[in-house]
């Protein structure tokens, strides 16, 4: 061990400042990104983003016999379908719901959060960054999933038409608001799993407790209806589909609500997370 | 001046009903403080209160004049090192330490250089491109000392530094810390390695049981303790003469020869008057007095008074 070494040139003095701030926001991301892509606990997510790959592949071999699989126009209806039911409402919500989840918990399972908090960075700071890195991940894998799982479904049968749908016809558009409702459900679903990962200790409960009200979203009366996430998303879907006999109809709300009150309710979770992060204490379970 | 303490006010902490530390109240000066007590008589907790991992349930503490609620201005003071022995995966030794100096918010270039030097200090440049779960158990314990130690803060706390060090490196270690507190440095070190304690500390703080016994210099520590009397071993040409002119003091409560019939082990509850009895009668050239040597005048035995065990050893 050293006690000879000559002393460090002087290092710069650290004001606060925004530019510090941002500064210290990439070195969280770095680390964070690096950590959902390539950790042990990425494999799940890649393993869900994956899920609709699979069977989209096997149909771009195999067409099935029902009479819609032959029909172009009815392509959009069928991706509509496989886009709220699964990669919606199951995979983007599951995805971040693990990503999202374990920014924190995950951290304090492999005991190693106070690396963060003996740093002299603000908690505030803290939150934005691994937040952002959630983001990032659940938009690019999320995102990337919408595209190529609508690509996917169009391009092997009809190629020609297909072409000429998305860069001539409508399906650019429906392509662009897919990829963008994905987006708004990763910041919304990103922002909710990111609080309930600070505040319980086993977030899967609260997990499938919405997981079940956003399902039965569709049985709500109008009011509650808006007390949800995937109200508001699929207030934005291109080609909307039928909920069921059952459904209460309401009003969709326009995308000029929509998307605004979707980004205040996260900036007002987001605020509640950093003041839980402030106050927050390392224990590790066995002290 | 008071921008120059570590401060504990009236600090309490409970994990529920189960009491942490309770009504500590300490003002810490540069240089080697140690903590020292039984396991679990709240010694982390200190260092976590000091370093906002815990807060208060009561009470404020603050480091050098900055609360420890305020993570941005206090980790540019200050260094800790914990007993966690847990990384981000993957990551080696330079990447570790590197990747939280961005953290702090330092450019690639400071950044580099600043691990390059803590990487120096703990003896691990040679391994620091190696991957820190591939490090021994002395090798984390450096890792995380220099992770530390790294940003140059001016108050180091230190859990169990030394734990799993070898002796080399633990008296390199030592040094280090030594040469540290020399350069104004306050250093919080954990310890129940007593004779180390007594080797680099400035002062101790006793910690038992959720309560602050006694704080201070060893020495001053031990002249506090009335109701037990400082032993002291008395080399000289004759005990028995020496025996029969101490023990009319009304201080000296024992005077007890020792096995080889050389030496006088007395037992005194005023050791400075008993030393100038002693100068007095050296004065007078009737006893050759060889040596004289405190029996319990160091931390083992003030640990023993106080908390009631000979402490850890290794």
């Amino acid at each position: 061990m050293s006690t000879t070494v000559s002393s460090v040139e002087a290092i710069p003095v650290l004001p606060s400042s925004w530019s510090l701030w941002l500064r210290q926001i990439g070195a969280i991301l770095r680390l964070e990104l690096r950590k959902n892509f390539l950790s042990k606990r990425s494999f799940l997510i890649y393993l869900i983003t994956a899920l609709p790959l699979f069977p989209l592949l096997i149909l771009a071999v195999v067409t099935p016999p029902s009479e819609e699989w032959r029909d172009f126009q009815k392509y959009s209806i069928i991706y509509s379908i496989v886009y709220n039911g699964l990669i919606l409402r199951t995979l983007v919500f599951f995805g971040c719901a693990w990503i999202f989840m374990n920014l924190f918990r995950g951290d304090l399972v492999d005991r190693s959060l106070h690396y963060y908090f003996l740093s002299a960075v603000r908690r505030e700071v803290l939150v934005v960054g691994k937040y952002l890195s959630g983001l990032i991940t659940s938009i690019v894998l999320f995102g990337g999933l919408t595209i190529v799982a609508m690509l996917l479904l169009y391009l092997p049968r009809f190629t020609s038409q297909s072409v000429r749908f998305f860069l001539e016809g409508q399906g650019m558009v429906q392509l662009l608001t897919y990829a963008g409702i994905t987006v708004l459900a990763c910041i919304g679903y990103g922002a909710f799993f990111l609080v309930v990962g600070l505040f319980i200790r086993n977030p899967i409960i609260p997990a499938l407790l919405l997981y079940g009200w956003e399902w039965l979203n569709f049985l709500l009366p109008p009011l509650l209806k808006k007390i949800s996430v995937v109200h508001y998303l699929n207030s934005l879907v291109p080609v909307p589909v039928s909920q069921g006999p059952f459904a209460v109809i309401a009003e969709p709300t326009p995308a000029w609500i929509a998307v605004p009150s979707m980004l205040v309710v996260t900036a007002v979770v987001l605020v509640i997370s950093a003041v839980r992060i402030r106050r927050m204490e390392i224990h590790y379970g066995s002290e | 001046m008071e921008n120059d303490l570590i401060i504990f006010d009236n600090v309490s902490k409970f994990y529920g009903e189960i009491l942490g530390v309770n009504r500590v109240n300490l003002s810490i000066a540069p240089g080697i403080t140690s903590l020292v007590g039984p396991n679990g008589a709240g010694k982390s907790t200190l260092m976590n209160l000091m370093t906002g991992l815990l807060r208060p349930t009561r009470g404020t503490v603050s480091l050098l004049g900055v609360p420890t609620d305020s993570p941005e201005a206090l980790f540019r003071k200050v260094g800790y090192c914990t007993q966690f022995d847990s990384f981000p995966r993957g990551v080696t030794g330079r990447e570790f330490i590197n990747s939280f100096l961005s953290v702090h918010g330092y450019d690639r270039k400071t950044a580099n250089m600043l691990a390059e030097t803590a990487l120096e200090r703990v003896s691990l440049l040679d391994d620091a491109d190696r991957k820190v779960a591939a490090y021994s158990k002395g090798m984390r314990q450096r890792i995380r000392l220099a992770q530390s130690i790294a940003h140059q803060p001016v108050v180091m706390i230190l859990d169990e530094p030394l734990n799993g060090l070898d002796p080399m490196v633990r008296a390199e270690t030592m040094a280090l810390f030594r040469k540290l507190a020399t350069e104004g440095l306050h250093l919080i070190i954990s310890s129940h390695i007593l004779h180390e304690v007594d080797v680099m500390s400035d002062r101790v703080v006793l910690v038992n049981n959720g309560y602050v016994v006694a704080e201070g210099n060893i020495h001053g520590v031990r002249d506090e303790m009335e109701e037990h009397p400082m032993q002291i071993l008395i080399r000289c040409s004759d005990p028995a003469k020496l025996a029969a002119q101490v023990f009319a003091q009304d201080h000296v409560v024992e005077a007890r020869l020792h096995d080889d019939k050389r030496g006088l082990f007395i037992k005194t509850k005023d050791a400075d008057r008993f030393y100038l009895l002693l100068n007095e009668v050296v004065a007078l050239g009737e006893i050759n007095v060889e040596t004289i040597a405190p029996v319990d005048d160091d931390m083992s035995a003030v640990y023993q008074y106080l908390i009631g065990s000979s402490g850890g050893s290794e």
